[in-house]
C-alpha cells in the first residue's frame, strides 16, 4: 500500500497524529503513563474492540452498516458461559459451535439484505433485538465462567520483555488485523468489496459476484462478533445479556475515526487498529484522570465522531475532482482535435 | 436487405420481450457480423435498450434465440454474458470511481502472484491495455480524477482485457467532445480491424455516417429493417426511424422566419460574471422575445454559465442585473422569484422527481413560489396539470401517472410546464433534446420558439450546433470555459459557430 | 354480485392502511382471546378505565415520537437519537423542578425549584436544540441522517448523565404528574397532546404544501432545490420538529415514573419508533409517508407488548418478537418476496 497525501489518507493521518497527541498529552500530564504496558493495555482491553472493528469495516467498505454486532458479541458470551458452566461443554467444541452461530446469524441477515433489498440498517437491528433476546431466553442473570482451563487462558501473560506482556487475546485480534489487510487489499474477496462500495450497479455491470460477496461481508461481521464474544468472554470471564451494550457504535466510531468513508468504498483496515487505539485512549486518559466520571467517554466519543464525520465532509468535494487537471487535459486534446474538426460536428451542413 | 457472405457472429431469431402493459420486443431477428461496426437506431422506446439487456443477459427473452456463431446461448446475466465475449460498455461509465484505473480495467480477473494480488503487474498490463487505445495516463490514480471521456475509455479497455469478441457501445458518446469522439472512433475502427463485431447505438446522425458499416432500424419495438450505411441516405433514416415522412427542415430556411422578429428589451444581463473552475469572466445578455443560443464543447462551461445565472453556483466575480433593478441570485429561489426558470442537463437527477405524480410535478415550482401556506388547492392542482397536458401534448394516462414512467420527451415537456405555469420572464433550457426522440425533438424547439415569440427571454443551451442555429436570434459561444465570441443576425451560420468552437489556430 | 365483491375486497387490499388495521385488529383479538375482559371498559370517578384506555395511553409517547419519525423518514432521512433526546428532555425537567413538599400553615405544599411552565419549555427547548443540531449536521453539513443522529446517539446518553450526575433524580412535585398521568373530561391527558399533535401535524400536511415538499425533499432533493424548494430548511424544520416530539415524548415517560434516569429513560425507543414507522406502511426509502399508519404501528407495538405481558410468557421474549416483526414486515414490503409469491414466472427480472 502506498501511502501518498492525497484526500483519502488525510483522515487516516488526522487519527494517527492524533493519537501519537493524545498520547503525549497523557505522557505529560499523568505520571505512569508514559509505559510500554500502558500502550500494550491498549491492545489487552480492546482486543473485543479490534475484532468487531474489522468485521464492521468490511460491511462500512461495502457501503453498508452492521448494527447487530454488540448484541452478538453478548448472545455469544451467554452461549458460551451457558454450555461451558451449566453443560459442562469443552471450551473447543464451544468455541467452534459459537463461531459457527455467528456466522450464521451474518449469513442470515446478508441474504435477508441482499436476496430481499432490504436496508441493511433495519436489517441489523431486526438482528439486534434477535440476538438480545436470545440471550435473555437463556438466562436473564449473568453467568460466572468458572471452568478452569478458560481462566488459564484468560488469564495468561504472554511475556514480551522485561515485564510487559500481552493476552491471548491481543494474539487472537492481531492475528484477525493481519489477515483482515490481506484480505482487504490482496485478495479478490476485499477488491469487490471495494468494488461494490463504490458503485454497487457498475459491479454487477462488471460482472463481480456481488451477490455472494455482499452476503459473505455480513456473514464475516457475524464471525467476527462471535470471534469478539469469544475474546471478550476471555476478557470478562462472564455471559451477560447486557454485555457490550453499545458495541456497536464503539465499533461505527472506531471504523469512522480510522478513515473509512461511510459512504463505503474507502478505507484501510490499519485505520481502524488507530480508530480502536484512540478510543481506548480516551478510556486510559479519564481513567488517569480519575475526577472524570464514566459518562465523559460517550460525550467524547461523540465529538470524535462528529469530527471525524465533519472532516470527511470536507475533504470529499475534493476527493473526486481534480478540475485543474480535468481542464488542462481537456484544452490539450481540444487543440488536437481543432485542425481535423473531425466527430460530431463534421457534415452537419454537408 | 444486403446479403452477406460470412457467418454472422451474433445472431437472434424472433426475439421477444414484454414487460407488464408494454410489448417492448416483437419478433426482431438481428445479425452482427464478424469485423463490422452495426447501428442500431430507433427512437426512444424502440427497444435498443431492451435488446442489448436481452443480448447481456439482463433480461431473458419471452420468445426466439440468441445465437453465438451458429450457437444458441442463454446469457443469465452481465458476467455469463462477458464470460461468453459479449462486454458492453453503457452510457454512463459503470466503473467504480474509487478504485484506481489499473483495477477498473482488471478487477474480477486481477493478475497473482504468491496468492495475493500482484498490483505491479496489473498496473503494467493496465498502461499497455490503454496505450492500444492511444491513452497514457497515470493507471495508478482513482479513476474519479479523470475526466468521463477518458473513463469511457478505461470501460473499453476492460472490455478488451477481457478479450471480448463482441463490443457493445450503448451511447458512449453523449458525453464526449468532438476530439473524444474522433479518439473512440479511431479505437472502435482498431478493434473492428482485429476482427472485433461492435454493436453501436447512437443518437447522432453523423456519427452513424462517420464510422458505421451497416444499420438495423428498430420502431416500437420491431425490426424495420437492416440496410448497409451507402444505401441509406440520412432521410430515409430519419423516416424510418418515424414512420412518417419527415423532411430534415434545412436550418437556413428555418432561419429564414427568426430574422424578421425584433428583438424586445433587456431582461437579464450578467458583466463580468464568472467563477473559479468553472468559467471565467463573461458577459452576456437576454432580452425579451429572444432567444439566446449558447454553444460549445463538452466541458466548455455551459452548464456552469447557466447554474451561475440561475443562482445554482454563486459567482465569485462580476454582477447580473436585472433590468428592472435587483442583484444577483444567492439561490434558485431568488432567481425563480425575478421570473426565472431552468429545465437542467440531467433531467432525472436535477428535474423530475420521478415517483411524484405527473401533476406534483408540474405544481412543484409553483407552490414553492407561492410557499408553505399558500396551498394550491387539489382542483386548481388538476386543472393546471390539465392544461399544459393539453397545451404541451403531454402523453399521459392521467395526471396521476408517476412521472418516471412517463417517456423522456414527456418528462421534458412536464419539466417545461413546471416552469411555464410559474408565468417566468426568462427560461433557460439545458440541452432540452437530449436523449428524447425525434418527433419530441421537433415538439420541443417549436416550443421555444412559441414561446420567444410571447416575450420570453430564452437561454438555449445544446450541443447540437444545428439546433442551436435553428432557434437562436444571437449565439454566443464558450471555449475552454471562457466566452470565444457572439454572432447575431446575418453572421449566424453553422461554419461560423464551428470556427468559434475550434478557435483561432484552425 | 360476487365478482364486485372480489374487486372490493382486492381493492380493500391495496390500501395502504389495510395491512397495519388488519395487525392491529389480530392482535387485539389475541388479547381478547387471552383475557375476556380486555375489550371491557368503565367509567369509575368520571375516568375511563380498561385495557384499550391503558394501551392508548401507555403508547402515547411512542406515538409522539413515531409521528415525528414520520416526517423525518419521508425525506428519507432517519433519526436514531429519539431515545436520547427523551433521557435529555427528562433530565432538564426533573433537575429543574426536582420539588420538595413544606408544610406551610399547616397545609401540604408542593414547591418546584423553577417554575413548571418554565421548566417545561425549558425541557423542550432543549431537546429542540437536539433536533436543531441533528438537522444542521444533515441538511447544513450535509451528512448521512443515520451518522448524523448516531453521534447524538452516543453524546446524548453522557450529556442526560452529565445533566443528572449519573443518577436517577427523583421528582417529588405533584403538578408535574398531570403530564404524564392526569385525566381530563375522562380520558388520560397524554392522549390530548398526541391528539393535538396529530391534529396538527395533519393540518399542515395536508391542507398547507408541506406534505408535498417533504415528499419532493425526499425523493430528490438536488431536483428540489432547483425546483425553487429550500430543501434545508425543510430538512431543519423536520429534524427540529422530531427532537420537539421526543421532548415531549420525554416529559410524559418522565412523569409516568416520576423521575428521570439518564442512562434508561427511552432506551431503544428509536428502535420501536422506527418499526411503529414501517408497520404503518411508509417506506424507509423516504417519500410517500402515512401519519396515521405510523399511529396504528405504534399502537401494534403497544398491543404487542400487552399480549406478551398477559399471555404470562416472560417479558423479555418480548425482543424477539419484536425481531420477528421487523423481518416479518420488511420481508412483506420487499417487491422480491412478492415477485416470488405472486409471479413465479417472472422471476429474476428487474424491469
Amino acid at each position: 500500500m502506498k501511502l501518498k497525501l492525497t484526500p483519502r489518507t488525510v483522515p487516516l493521518l488526522v487519527t494517527v497524529l492524533l493519537f501519537v497527541l493524545m498520547f503525549a498529552v497523557g505522557s505529560w500530564r499523568y505520571e505512569g503513563f508514559f509505559a510500554p504496558q500502558v500502550f500494550l493495555n491498549l491492545f489487552i482491553d480492546n482486543a473485543f474492540l479490534l475484532v468487531v472493528g474489522v468485521g464492521m469495516t468490511f460491511v462500512i467498505l461495502s457501503g453498508g452498516i452492521d448494527l447487530s454486532v454488540g448484541s452478538v458479541i453478548a448472545l455469544t458470551t451467554m452461549v458460551t458461559a451457558s454450555l461451558v458452566e451449566h453443560h459442562q461443554w469443552s471450551i473447543w467444541a464451544v468455541i467452534l459451535l459459537v463461531l459457527l452461530m455467528g456466522s450464521a446469524l451474518g449469513l442470515l441477515m446478508g441474504v435477508l439484505i441482499q436476496v430481499f433489498r432490504l436496508q441493511p440498517f433495519i436489517v441489523t437491528l431486526g438482528g439486534m433485538f434477535l440476538a438480545r433476546g436470545l440471550c435473555y431466553l437463556i438466562s436473564i442473570d449473568a453467568i460466572t465462567i468458572t471452568e478452569a482451563s478458560y481462566s488459564v487462558i484468560s488469564q495468561h501473560h504472554i511475556v514480551l520483555w522485561a515485564d510487559n506482556f500481552i493476552s491471548w487475546n491481543v494474539v487472537i485480534a492481531l492475528v484477525v488485523v493481519a489477515l483482515a489487510i490481506y484480505l482487504a487489499h490482496y485478495s479478490a474477496f476485499g477488491r469487490n468489496v471495494y468494488a461494490i462500495g463504490g458503485n454497487e450497479r457498475s459491479a454487477v455491470l462488471m460482472g463481480l459476484p456481488v451477490a455472494r460477496t455482499k452476503i459473505l461481508v455480513y456473514t464475516l461481521s457475524g464471525f467476527c462478533s462471535a470471534l469478539a464474544g469469544v475474546v471478550f468472554s476471555f476478557y470478562m470471564l462472564s455471559g451477560y445479556g447486557l454485555h457490550a451494550q453499545g458495541m456497536e457504535l464503539d465499533a461505527i466510531a472506531a471504523v469512522v475515526i480510522g478513515g473509512t468513508l461511510l459512504s463505503g468504498g474507502v478505507g484501510y483496515v490499519f485505520g481502524t487498529v488507530f480508530g480502536v487505539l484512540i478510543l481506548g485512549l480516551i478510556q486510559t486518559l479519564i481513567m488517569f484522570d480519575g475526577t472524570l466520571s464514566s459518562w465523559w467517554t460517550k460525550i467524547a466519543i461523540g465529538l470524535l465522531l462528529c469530527g471525524f464525520c465533519l472532516l470527511q465532509r470536507l475533504l470529499e468535494p475534493r476527493a473526486g475532482q481534480g478540475a485543474s487537471r480535468w481542464r488542462g487535459l481537456r484544452r490539450k486534446r481540444a487543440k488536437q482535435a481543432a485542425p481535423s474538426g473531425n466527430g460530431r460536428f463534421v457534415g452537419v451542413d454537408g | 436487405m444486403a446479403a452477406t457472405a460470412s457467418q454472422p457472429l451474433l445472431e437472434t431469431c424472433g426475439l421477444g420481450k414484454s414487460f407488464p402493459g408494454v410489448r417492448a420486443l416483437h419478433q426482431v431477428d438481428f445479425r452482427l457480423l464478424p469485423g463490422e461496426i452495426h447501428v442500431v437506431m430507433g427512437q426512444n422506446g424502440a427497444g435498443k435498450s431492451t435488446l442489448i439487456k436481452l443480448l447481456t443477459g439482463v433480461y431473458t427473452p419471452d420468445s426466439g434465440e440468441i445465437k453465438l456463431s451458429g450457437q444458441t446461448i442463454h446469457p443469465t446475466s452481465p458476467e455469463a454474458a462477458q464470460a461468453l465475449g459479449i462486454s458492453t460498455v453503457y452510457q454512463e461509465v459503470n466503473l467504480c470511481p474509487n478504485l484506481s484505473v489499473a483495477e477498473n480495467i482488471f478487477i474480477g480477473r486481477l493478475p497473482r502472484r504468491w496468492g495475493r494480488i500482484d498490483w505491479a503487474e496489473a498496473e503494467r498490463l493496465a498502461t499497455r491495455e490503454l496505450a492500444e487505445l492511444n491513452l497514457h495516463i497515470d493507471v495508478s490514480k482513482p479513476l474519479a480524477d479523470y475526466p468521463v471521456a477518458v473513463q469511457q475509455m478505461v470501460a473499453i479497455a476492460r472490455a478488451m482485457a477481457r478479450e471480448a469478441q463482441i463490443l457493445i457501445l450503448d451511447e458512449p458518446t453523449s458525453s464526449l467532445d468532438a476530439g473524444e469522439v474522433k479518439q473512440l472512433f479511431d479505437a472502435m475502427r482498431c478493434l473492428k480491424e482485429k476482427g472485433v463485431a461492435i454493436l453501436f447505438v447512437t443518437h447522432f446522425l453523423d456519427q452513424v455516417y462517420a464510422v458505421a458499416d451497416r444499420i438495423t432500424v428498430l420502431r416500437n419495438g420491431e425490426r424495420v429493417g437492416e440496410y448497409p450505411v451507402a444505401e441509406l441516405g440520412r432521410r430515409e433514416l430519419v423516416s424510418r426511424m418515424v414512420g412518417r415522412d419527415i423532411a430534415e427542415q434545412s436550418t437556413a430556411a428555418a432561419r429564414a422566419d427568426l430574422c424578421g422578429q425584433a428583438a424586445g428589451a433587456a431582461f437579464l444581463s450578467a458583466r463580468g460574471l464568472g467563477r473559479h473552475g468553472a468559467v471565467r469572466p463573461l458577459d452576456l445578455e437576454l432580452r425579451a422575445g429572444e432567444v439566446l443560443g449558447l454553444s460549445g464543447l463538452l466541458g466548455s462551461g455551459r452548464t456552469e454559465t447557466a447554474r451561475l445565472l440561475f443562482g445554482v453556483d454563486s459567482p465569485d466575480c462580476g454582477e447580473l442585473s436585472l433590468a428592472e433593478g435587483g442583484t444577483r441570485f444567492r439561490s434558485p429561489r431568488d432567481a425563480i422569484e425575478a421570473g426565472l426558470g431552468y429545465c437542467p442537463e440531467d433531467r432525472k437527477t436535477e428535474g423530475i422527481i420521478a415517483e411524484l405524480t405527473l401533476r406534483e410535478n408540474i405544481v412543484l415550482a409553483l407552490q414553492a413560489k407561492r410557499g408553505l401556506f399558500r396551498f394550491l388547492s387539489m382542483r386548481r392542482q388538476l386543472a393546471l396539470a390539465q392544461h399544459y397536458i393539453e397545451l404541451l401534448g403531454i402523453k399521459t394516462p392521467s395526471t396521476e401517472k408517476p412521472i418516471g414512467q412517463l417517456s423522456g420527451g414527456n418528462q421534458q415537456k412536464a419539466l417545461l410546464a413546471r416552469w411555464l405555469a410559474t408565468e417566468p420572464r426568462m427560461l433557460i433550457l439545458d440541452e432540452p433534446t437530449r436523449g428524447i426522440d425525434v418527433a419530441a425533438k421537433q415538439e420541443i424547439m417549436q416550443q421555444v420558439l412559441v414561446l420567444c415569440g410571447k416575450g420570453l427571454a430564452i437561454l438555449f443551451i445544446s450541443s447540437e450546433t444545428e439546433e442551436v442555429v435553428r432557434v437562436s436570434h444571437r449565439i454566443a459561444v464558450l471555449r475552454d470555459r471562457a466566452k470565444a465570441g457572439e454572432l447575431a443576425g446575418e453572421e449566424i451560420d453553422e461554419q461560423a459557430v464551428l470556427r468559434l468552437i475550434v478557435g483561432a489556430e484552425a | 354480485m360476487r365478482h364486485t365483491l372480489l374487486d372490493k375486497l382486492a381493492q380493500w387490499g391495496r390500501h395502504p392502511l389495510c395491512w397495519p388495521v388488519l395487525t392491529l385488529v389480530a392482535l387485539l383479538l389475541l388479547n381478547w382471546a387471552f383475557n375476556p375482559q380486555f375489550l371491557h371498559l368503565e367509567i369509575r370517578n368520571g375516568r375511563l378505565y380498561g385495557s384499550l384506555v391503558d394501551i392508548l395511553n401507555r403508547a402515547a409517547p411512542l406515538m409522539l415520537v413515531a409521528l415525528g419519525m414520520t416526517l423525518v423518514i419521508a425525506t428519507r432521512g432517519i433519526d436514531i437519537s429519539v431515545g436520547a433526546t427523551v433521557a435529555i428532555s427528562g433530565a432538564v425537567a426533573a433537575m429543574l423542578i426536582g420539588g420538595t413538599l413544606v408544610i406551610q400553615d399547616g397545609q401540604p405544599v408542593y414547591v418546584a425549584k423553577v417554575p413548571m411552565l418554565l421548566a417545561l419549555l425549558a425541557a423542550v427547548g432543549a431537546a429542540t436544540l437536539c433536533g436543531l443540531w441533528n438537522g444542521l449536521l444533515v441538511a447544513g453539513v450535509g451528512m448521512q441522517p443515520i451518522i448524523a443522529t448516531l453521534i447524538l446517539m452516543v453524546a446524548g446518553r453522557g450529556i442526560a448523565q452529565l445533566l443528572s450526575n449519573g443518577q436517577i433524580i427523583t421528582i417529588y412535585y405533584q403538578p408535574f404528574f398531570f403530564v404524564g398521568n392526569g385525566y381530563l373530561l375522562g380520558l388520560p391527558f397524554p392522549l390530548y397532546i398526541v391528539a393535538a399533535v396529530f391534529g396538527l401535524l395533519l393540518w399542515l400536511t395536508r391542507r398547507t404544501a408541506l406534505g408535498l415538499f417533504i415528499q419532493a425533499v425526499g425523493l430528490n432533493p438536488v431536483a428540489s432545490r432547483f425546483a425553487g424548494l429550500n430543501a434545508r430548511a425543510i430538512l431543519l424544520c423536520v429534524y427540529a420538529f422530531c427532537g420537539l416530539l421526543a421532548g415531549i415524548a420525554g416529559l410524559i415517560v418522565c412523569s409516568n415514573v416520576k423521575s428521570a434516569d439518564g442512562n434508561n429513560a427511552g432506551l431503544l425507543l428509536e428502535l420501536d419508533a422506527i418499526l411503529a414507522v414501517t408497520l404503518g406502511g411508509t417506506s424507509l426509502a423516504g417519500g410517500r409517508f402515512s401519519l396515521v399508519g405510523s399511529l396504528l404501528g405504534a399502537l401494534i407495538i403497544q398491543s404487542l407488548t400487552y399480549a406478551i405481558y398477559s399471555t404470562g410468557v416472560p417479558p423479555e421474549v418480548n425482543l424477539v418478537i419484536k425481531a420477528a416483526v421487523v423481518f416479518a414486515v420488511c420481508l412483506l414490503q420487499s417487491e422480491t418476496l412478492r415477485r416470488w409469491v405472486f409471479q413465479p414466472r417472472l422471476k429474476g427480472e428487474e424491469a
